[in-house]
């Protein structure tokens, strides 16, 4: 379970609250208007910004005062995955040893399986500028796959793919967050993404994470903040 | 994710280095009534021909400028990334280069009397205006071109549409420019010329040629009045600060910036005699500047053969301290490439390097002979000297590469070693680079702290240029200023391609 504990964090007029609970395994949706702070929940819970006040916990242990890469979250930005100047066996190699020290032959065969595993068998030796774009989200979600870690926190990680690219990507997500047994954080503004990808759904609105809805019945009886988002009319 | 304990360290390294010799300064200073009438006129040169250099430097730049901003020709590109060339050139580089132009036996001289006309002499006020005039000239013509490139391409094309008359051109659209940029390089230029040495050194002296600078100089090896020195020193600090707090607040860009031989496309200035006289401008300039460096070349070939052991000597001691004062200099600037180290890097430069080295002086001569640490200090010196500018290289691309990666790094738990050997030196290397390119270049041209605590035995490549002339060897002279122009357009090249090859984007 991932906790949210009476949750805040402010800076300036900027105001976010968040109290829930996520079980392990679920692939979660973040929504609402930019600006409301889905990147922020997202950046709370992978250890880039400190709350004011409230707790963190996973399965019980509370992982507020952790930095980043002592929680149990893998992260994936909007931009800046993969370091350019390194080729991709380097970049998940780091993932593995973050001392940049070299790899052992059962740790390099690691990384190649996990480059086979999203489709970039054999390209270990190609640096992030030689691939496309859907290649290079490929390559950070091999990343991901090493990092196994029991959180999966996307960032809109796919936001400058096209549609039929970005669905792909999903359906990828969707089979390596099943593979680690993860549970899933993605930030979305397109409420397409929380239908197609997302068994629940956190709206994040007014300063408020709401606690998760079965994402189905959040469509179909959109509270008022969701309809206000979404540009629907009252009935 | 930069390792805080290092900026630190090297953030007091840089004061200590800065405050030692200004307190020693401080604490030697004799009494006003040291100084002597020659000091004061020393005082009164260095205001007048600050002001003057600065006053022609801009008032020049601006028809050049305005020139290179409307004009397209072939080798604009090339005439644009030279007038960044006097910067690494060594000063002594530049006399030896205007002496053969404008000195006795120069070719001026030579026209001159050709026509039945008196000569004149290089020496003086005019000779060491002239000289920085060379220097700064090219720095105001880039700072205004700066400023030119930034007025939005639309402007020109209202003002087109408009068929504003070029008086009205000048009064909407380049006077308000001039008037935000001209003072600021006018400031800029006036505190580079206050702590002028190697020129005033070669075309100054005597009693109504002689800077502050060179005060210091003079009284230190010919009076060894320590007392007087560290008075100077004062003088010079106390001028140099108020100066530079002057041009801070005047501030205006670098002069560094890439894109300048961009081209805005002008509808205005397209008839004969705009044409004409923009030609004119370019020509001039481009000819101001090219034939002293043709001259260096032209009598430097011959004299290469003349070359004797000393001279190869002081090449070698030149090269040490480059690579030793480049290598301090990139190790100070890495850990300080931040807003706040930026400030501290200032340092070096508020403090005028005859200033630090008599502080210098002061502090290791009751423990050691200070000549025999000529070199050392040298290279602490230019090290601290090219701080600034490496930091203003190198900060930017620093700050985009933690702002970029920092969450990646965090998130991955880059070790601090892995960060600095992985991300952080391998996405500055082009920045690297060129900062290293500018000290090397700086440091083997540096005509200085060297001349201050050298003995006959030992001499930096351009303090050996300086005694051939003394000495009136000039064959041997030209020679060694022309190995020294190729050592540091060679040093700089070097360096920079270093950075640019193969370099990821």
């Amino acid at each position: 379970m991932l906790t949210l504990e009476k949750l805040t964090y402010g800076v300036g007029d900027y105001r976010l609250a968040a109290d829930l609970a996520l079980p392990p395994g679920q692939r979660v949706a973040v929504i609402g208007p930019s600006g409301a702070g889905k990147s922020t929940l997202l950046d709370l819970v992978a250890g880039f910004l400190t709350p004011a006040t409230g707790r963190i916990l996973w399965q019980g242990r509370d992982i507020t005062a952790s930095p980043p890469n002592q929680r149990p979250v893998a992260m994936l930005f909007q931009e800046n995955n993969l370091f350019p100047h390194l080729d991709l066996a380097r970049n998940l190699g780091l993932a593995l040893r973050p001392g940049g020290g070299r790899l052992t032959a059962e740790e390099a065969r690691k990384v190649e399986e996990a480059l086979a595993r999203v489709g970039l068998g054999g390209m270990s030796a190609r640096k992030p500028g030689a691939l496309s774009g859907g290649q290079q989200s490929r390559a950070a979600l091999a990343r991901v796959l090493l990092q196994a870690r029991p959180i999966l926190a996307l960032d809109e990680p796919f936001a400058a793919l096209g549609p039929a690219l970005k669905m792909q990507m999903l359906d990828l997500v969707t089979e390596v967050a099943a593979e680690l047994g993860a549970l899933v954080l993605l930030v979305s503004h397109d409420p397409q993404d929380a239908r197609r990808f997302a068994q629940q759904t956190v709206l994040v609105a007014e300063g408020q994470a709401q606690p998760p809805v079965a994402t189905e019945n959040l469509f179909d009886s959109p509270p008022a903040a969701l309809r206000a988002y979404l540009g629907q009319e009252r009935p | 994710m930069a390792p805080r304990p290092l900026a630190v360290i090297a953030a007091l390294a840089v004061a200590g280095l800065v405050l030692g010799p200004v307190a020693a300064v401080l604490a030697r200073a004799g009494g006003w009534g040291t100084l002597g009438p020659g000091d004061w006129q020393a005082l009164r040169f260095t205001l007048v021909q600050s002001l003057l250099s600065a006053f022609f430097s801009v008032l020049l730049a601006i028809p050049v400028a305005r020139a290179l901003a409307r004009r397209r020709f072939p080798g604009r590109g090339l005439l644009i990334s030279l007038l960044g060339a006097p910067f690494i050139l060594p000063t002594i580089v530049a006399v030896l280069g205007l002496i053969a132009v404008f000195g006795q036996n120069g070719m001026v001289n030579g026209g001159l009397r050709a026509l039945g006309l008196p000569g004149f002499s290089i020496y003086g006020l005019h000779g060491v205006v002239l000289a920085h005039v060379f220097f700064n000239l090219p720095l105001a013509t880039r700072l205004l071109l700066q400023g030119w490139l930034a007025i939005p391409a639309e402007r020109f094309r209202l003002a087109a549409s408009l068929g504003l008359s070029p008086r009205a051109m000048r009064r909407t659209l380049e006077r308000p420019m001039l008037l935000r940029i001209a003072p600021g390089a006018f400031a800029v230029i006036f505190v580079i010329c206050l702590s002028s040495f190697a020129v005033a050194l070669t075309l100054g002296g005597g009693p109504r040629a002689t800077t502050v600078e060179l005060a210091i100089y003079q009284a230190v090896r010919f009076d060894f009045d320590l007392g007087r020195a560290a008075l100077l020193s004062m003088i010079q600090l106390g001028l140099a600060l108020a100066a530079g707090l002057l041009a801070l607040r005047l501030g205006t860009g670098d002069g560094f910036g890439a894109g300048l031989d961009r081209v805005v496309t002008r509808w205005d200035g397209r008839a004969g005699l705009p044409r004409v006289m923009d030609g004119a401008w370019i020509a001039l300039a481009a000819l101001f500047l090219l034939t002293p460096l043709a001259m260096v070349v032209a009598r430097g070939l011959p004299g290469l053969a003349h070359l004797g052991a000393g001279s190869w000597e002081a090449a070698w001691n030149s090269l040490t301290v480059a690579l030793a004062s480049t290598i301090l200099c990139l190790a100070w600037a890495l850990p300080l490439s931040s807003r706040w180290g930026e400030w501290v890097g200032l340092a070096g430069i508020a403090v005028s390097p005859l200033v630090l080295g008599t502080g210098l002086f002061l502090i290791v001569r009751p423990y050691a002979n200070p000549l025999a640490l000529a070199l050392p200090v040298t290279t602490l010196v230019n090290a601290l000297v090219a701080l600034p500018f490496a930091l203003r290289i190198l900060r930017p691309e620093a700050e985009a590469v933690r702002s970029e990666f920092r969450r990646l790094s965090l998130a991955l738990g880059l070790t601090p070693a892995a960060w600095v050997r992985l991300v952080l030196l391998p996405r500055l290397r082009r920045p690297l680079g060129f900062a290293a390119g500018l000290t090397a270049a700086l440091s083997i041209g540096d005509l200085g702290v060297i001349a201050l605590f050298a003995d006959p035995e030992r001499a930096t490549l351009p303090l050996q240029v300086y005694r051939l002339m003394g000495s009136y060897q000039m064959e041997a002279a030209a020679g060694a200023a022309l190995l020294l122009l190729i050592f540091s357009f060679g040093a700089f090249w070097l360096c920079d391609r270093g950075g640019r090859a193969h370099a990821d984007t």
